[in-house]
């Protein structure tokens, strides 16, 4: 069963608060982000639940969530590396880093290693063009990515793993 | 060291917090015009100041507040952009990151003008960090009554909202912008009506850059007529600059516009010079739609005039010979970058991120990138180059929102001045995988007439 | 006289016309009719907020109004751009329309497959008048067309993703006709599709009315499927009593068999107003259960419009085209650059056709020859 938390809801409360009457549907990218930060991914169980909270036709979150690329529609390794491949980042090196991460993680872009801890995804220019080449690792950049760096993030990705289980 | 109005403070420590910013002269612009000036005050004083738009389009602030309708009864919304996605742009990232009181300050005198009482800022859902700060900096200023009711006792009352995106280049678009902020598609809308009259939730809507509103404060500060003697002819004020690609330091950079193209590029100021003691080959001077410019044609104009860092002397030579300043996106590629699989990335860039709403953008695109792929792979024909220079000529224009002309642009400069790149790859389709076709010359100096 | 409008006076293709204010440029091109009037493969006058995406009623604005005479810098939307008072449009008279307009056939040509020799769409498909008329031979596309997981929106409507073009309008049906929306275009940029995301079929009452407002064979009737060529049926006007809808319809039969039943359309493509001025969208139920002749009183045969090549002179009523070229050309006729039977060979009137054993070969018009 989807549901949010107390806690999370007051939040929904307080983001639809942020509109005009009747314009709540204006929650629905936020309240979208929530729930993804939530479960990691968006099934279409969840996306009925916003739904739900916004009082909309569920056909209308399907239409938002699978329009917004950083919504995963699928599950999603606990650590997703998300590479740019942009002009300047392609300039500066990034095809060299995507194909090292592929080599150390032995998966293909879009794909996730068997113990669900990584997925590699290349995207199109985030706005780090100055610190290129780069990626965004949950909810912030990494940036001027080396293969000596790319190591060090696989590492600390694997300990903090380690941490949380 | 030219003159800086927005990132003056930027290296101050802890400039981030409130009290820094106060202590430094925060919110002096807010004071000033709530209590001493009227709204159409605060909009005629930008008006004077020449301000444009720094998002990409480079229109007249002023004006853009001056065309908002105000009828009665309706609430009016100002809208932030902060949607920064053009290829080779970080600027406005760079400001909100480091000085978001800078943003919210300039935010609030420009509410104040245009009658805004709940302001949304609209930022790229990959800037999930700088939300974070944004939100942090926005409960500060309330605390310490900048924002909420009866702001210095004005009775103005202003609440401003940050509201993320989730990875959409179009958004930016101000019309797809609104469509987003109403928890919709991005796809941009058909004008008329314009946002001025019918914007966000059918209110009348300002959309403006985060670099745009930050300009207002100086403005306020010391005035439009003082603003405006800074720079040159139309482009007053300071601009900042994104420069990334085969440089030695890239990063963001403040100009006042008076500078030489190839200073900004090789002074230790800036650019400090391409990088590896590399030679420049080409560039992108404003963000990844404007035209690609051989090293020759950036430095000089076609005249052999010096190029300088402003809105004019970059669109100097029209598309023919010229580019154009755009959103400050600086993107310099030195003599080991081809520039067919530059123009193939960007391609795929644009064919990503169209909406797909209307025809010739949504098959334009991917159809542009298929062809170019296949030249950068050696699989191109010579007949695929006048293929590609007929497509992007149906693109352009012909779509509802200028991401068609952002896709089309790149590819038709591409062409235009390194053709012979092009056809390099197609007579060399096995060459083309091992190497690429270097400087050759496009840094060479331009014969001018006497 | 306080009432009484002014009209707004506008010339489209040398053609001059008064009309209301808020009409756009396409209306009021379609009150002169004919070839004046752009071709429109998104926008659908009886839906709200259609129209502005496909861009092939692209027109050049000569000059904006009387009051501002100047030219619009890029060709517009003309189902989106509302005329002013002096307003001076070209349409088939301007070279960058014509051009424009060949472009846009390409692209939606782009990545729809040709395969209307299997799909039931053809005969009354406005893609394929769009490619007749604005389209060029042959393509220079030269890669994979693009392809879509199928999905089966139910008993009712069929659906082939590959030959959408994007218009929205069923968008706009479900919203506006039906009481609950369950499909809409999900994804993005080219791979953008119609789908409901969850399988689920499509029966709200009313939303059988896609099929009708669907310009190609991206939606068509699962009832009809591949039953029969449309040009081998024979449409007549027909009408029952029905509680939810107008009831008036259009048989597609043969025999005494309806295969078909749509609502009616006029000459624009469009499902048109009953004859008490209701709107004449039908329901899910005359259009799929009411297969029997004896559920309808017929009215007669259909006036055939010019979308569909059972046009072809086999019924009453069809309606020659104003041949407008001479008042668009300002004057000048069409002229034709040779006359065959003057410079044929084959058509020498002395060889009479019925008199050859077989097939006709070259050698027996080689002796005519003077």
């Amino acid at each position: 069963m989807i549901k949010f938390s107390e806690e999370k809801l007051n939040k929904v409360q307080e983001i639809i608060n942020r509109y005009p009457q009747g314009k709540q549907k204006s929650a629905l990218i936020p309240l979208l982000h929530l729930a993804q930060e939530e479960y990691g991914w968006l099934s279409a169980e969840t996306m009925d639940y916003v739904a739900g909270l916004l009082q909309i036709e569920p056909i209308e979150v399907y239409e938002v969530a699978t329009f917004y690329s950083m919504f995963n529609l699928k599950p999603v390794g606990k650590f997703m590396f998300e590479v740019c491949q942009t002009g300047p980042c392609m300039v500066s090196g990034s095809d060299n880093i995507i194909d090292y991460i592929k080599q150390r993680l032995g998966i293909g872009v879009g794909e996730t290693t068997p113990d669900g801890l990584f997925t590699l995804k290349t995207v199109e220019c985030l706005g780090a063009c100055g610190y290129a080449p780069m990626m965004q690792l949950g909810k912030h950049y990494r940036e001027h990515l080396t293969k000596d760096k790319v190591d060090q993030i696989i590492e600390e990705c694997r300990k903090n793993a380690g941490l949380l289980n | 060291m030219g003159v800086k109005l927005l990132l003056d403070k930027a290296k101050v420590e802890g400039i981030r917090q409130y009290d820094v910013y106060r202590r430094e002269g925060g919110y002096r612009s807010v004071e000033k015009a709530l209590k001493t000036m009227s709204p159409d005050a605060v909009t005629e004083e930008v008006k004077k100041s020449g301000l444009r738009g720094r998002g990409g389009a480079g229109f007249p602030t002023g004006m853009k507040w001056s065309f908002l309708a105000k009828p009665e009864g309706v609430p009016r919304h100002l809208v932030c952009n902060a949607d920064e996605s053009e290829p080779g742009t970080f600027k406005d990232r760079f400001l909100m990151e480091f000085l978001p009181h800078l943003l919210i300050e300039g935010l609030i005198v420009a509410s104040y003008a245009l009658g805004s009482n709940a302001t949304y800022i609209y930022i790229r859902g990959e800037y999930a960090w700088i939300t974070d700060i944004l939100e942090h900096a926005i409960g500060e200023a309330k605390a310490n009554g900048w924002l909420g009711n009866n702001i210095l006792g004005t009775g103005f009352n202003c609440e401003i909202y940050v509201q993320r995106g989730a990875g959409a280049y179009i958004c930016g678009e101000e019309t797809a912008l609104i469509e987003s902020l109403e928890g919709k598609r991005g796809n941009p809308r058909i004008k008329p009506p314009f946002p001025a009259v019918k914007g966000v939730w059918d209110r009348p809507t300002v959309v403006n850059n985060v670099e745009t509103l930050a300009a207002v404060v100086p403005i306020i500060n010391m005035g439009g007529e003082e603003y405006a003697k800074i720079g040159v002819g139309k482009s007053t004020g300071t601009k900042l600059i994104s420069a990334c690609g085969n440089i030695n330091k890239p990063g963001v950079y403040e100009i006042d516009m008076t500078i030489p193209v190839e200073e900004f590029i090789y002074s230790d100021e800036y650019c400090g010079g391409i990088a590896n003691g590399k030679r420049l080959k080409a560039c992108i001077p404003g963000g990844s739609s404007v035209p690609i410019l051989p090293a020759n044609l950036l430095l000089k104009t076609a005249k052999g005039e010096t190029r300088y860092m402003n809105y004019e002397s970059l669109s100097d030579g029209g598309f023919a010979t010229g580019s154009m300043m755009g959103s400050g996106g600086f993107i310099v590629l030195d003599e080991d970058q081809c520039v067919v699989k530059n123009t193939y990335t960007l391609a795929r860039f644009y064919r990503h991120e169209s909406c797909g709403q209307c025809s010739p953008c949504r098959e334009g695109t991917g159809w542009m990138e298929k062809i170019l792929k296949a030249i950068e792979s050696g699989k191109g024909k010579m007949s695929d180059i006048d293929l590609l220079w007929d497509i992007q000529r149906k693109i352009e224009g012909n779509t509802i929102c200028p991401l068609g002309d952002a896709a089309a642009w790149p590819v038709a400069a591409a062409i235009r001045h390194f053709r012979d790149e092009f056809e390099w790859h197609v007579n060399n389709p096995q060459e083309c995988l091992t190497r690429n076709y270097g400087l050759a010359h496009y840094a060479d100096p331009i014969y001018t007439p006497a | 006289m306080a009432d009484e409008k002014k009209l707004f006076k506008v010339t489209i293709d040398n053609i001059t016309i008064e009309v209301e204010p808020g009409t756009t440029i396409l209306n009021a091109a379609r009150s002169i009719g004919g070839e004046v009037a752009p071709p429109a493969m998104c926008y659908y006058s009886k839906l709200k907020n259609s129209g502005g995406k496909c861009r092939t009623c692209l027109v050049e604005v000569a000059a904006g109004s009387t009051a501002d005479p100047r030219p619009m810098p890029k060709l517009v939307a003309s189902c989106r751009t509302t005329v002013m008072d002096g307003m001076i449009v070209k349409n088939i008279t301007s070279e960058r329309v014509i051009d424009a307009r060949a472009g846009v056939t390409e692209f939606l040509l782009l990545n729809h497959p040709l395969d209307c020799p299997i799909c039931d769409q053809a005969g009354e498909c406005h893609l394929q008048d769009l490619s007749y008329e604005h389209g060029k031979e042959g393509t220079r596309f030269e890669f994979q067309k693009r392809t879509f997981k199928k999905h089966d929106l139910g008993e009712y409507i069929q659906l082939h993703m590959t030959r959408c073009i994007l218009c929205y309008r069923c968008v706009f049906v479900a919203d506006q006709l039906t009481q609950k929306r369950a499909h809409g275009i999900l994804d993005r940029g080219d791979h953008s599709e119609i789908a409901t995301y969850i399988e689920k079929s499509l029966d709200n009452d009313f939303i059988g009315n896609v099929i009708d407002v669907c310009p190609v064979g991206a939606l068509t009737d699962k009832t009809f499927r591949f039953k029969n060529r449309v040009w081998f049926t024979k449409p007549v006007d027909a009408h029952r009593n029905c509680s939810k809808c107008c009831g008036e319809v259009q048989l597609w039969m043969r025999g005494d068999e309806v295969f078909r039943v749509t609502a009616r359309k006029d000459e624009w493509g469009e499902v048109k107003d009953a004859t008490d001025g209701r709107p004449g969208w039908i329901c899910n139920e005359c259009r799929f259960e009411k297969k029997d002749l004896k559920d309808w009183t017929i009215d007669g045969p259909t006036k055939v419009n010019r979308h569909s090549v059972i046009s072809q002179g086999h019924y009453v009523g069809v309606q020659m085209p104003k041949d407008f070229l001479p008042e668009v050309m300002g004057g000048r006729g069409p002229k034709l650059l040779m006359d065959i039977h003057k410079v044929s060979e084959v058509n020498r009137p002395e060889i009479e056709l019925s008199k050859i054993d077989g097939p006709a070969h070259g050698d027996d018009f080689a002796g005519a020859k003077q």
